[in-house]
């Protein structure tokens, strides 16, 4: 399965642009996404952290990904 | 009651007021949040803020609904700006209503704290000599 994956803030500097499309296996976690994209983009795992947001909203590691869900990475927050 | 916003310019204090302003209300508590000059002694040129706007505003919505059952509180106003600011400009309003002024106070406060950890904004400070996304690294 391919997921288009939104990114903001550093995340998008580090990958390039503000969408991505993501190679994942059939049935993907968000587990399995976060391990694929830190294989692609290394420079993730040297953020303090990052968290997947699917449908506008955080989704823990175990939330399995539909082909019709928005997913967006939310590297670490700085509003207010 | 609850008003969420999300805008590109100018945020309008007294709106927020006017919002949160009823006949109940004891007091009113506002945030405002302001563009500092420098961090750790480097001068800020300019800060220059993103969002996720769809769950920016889920987020925020669902901040001010978990403040309504925590505090006594009458209504909550949220505005956040995006885009570039200047030294001194203001990225966020919260505004607060309540009978008694205790309970103004501590909404206000866990609104803006929990603001900062949760919702999808980010910030990025501009340098004379390059640019960082505040709390990106470790």
């Amino acid at each position: 399965m391919t997921i288009r994956l939104l990114a903001f803030g550093i995340a998008k500097d580090i990958m390039g642009g503000s969408a991505a499309d993501i190679a994942v296996g059939e049935q993907p976690t968000v587990l399995n996404l976060k391990n694929a994209l830190e294989q692609r983009y290394p420079e993730l795992r040297r953020l303090k952290s990052f968290l997947i947001a699917i449908n506008n909203e955080y989704a823990p590691d175990s939330r399995h990904i539909q082909p019709t869900d928005e997913v967006a990475i939310i590297p670490p927050v700085s509003g207010g | 009651m609850i008003q969420v916003q999300l805008s590109g310019e100018a945020l309008d204090i007294q709106a927020c007021v006017n919002y949160v302003s009823a006949p109940e209300a004891g007091g009113i508590d506002v945030f405002i949040g302001t563009v500092r000059n420098a961090t750790k002694g480097k001068q800020v040129v300019r800060l220059e803020f993103e969002a996720y706007e769809g769950m920016a505003i889920k987020e925020m919505q669902r901040i001010a609904a978990e403040t309504m059952k925590q505090f006594s509180v009458f209504r909550i106003s949220i505005h956040h700006r995006v885009g570039i600011l200047q030294i001194g400009e203001v990225p966020v309003v919260i505004a607060v209503s309540a009978a008694h002024r205790a309970a103004a106070f501590e909404a206000c406060r866990y609104i803006i704290d929990t603001l900062k950890g949760h919702v999808p904004i980010w910030k990025k400070e501009v340098f004379e000599d390059g640019a960082v996304w505040v709390a990106a690294h470790p």
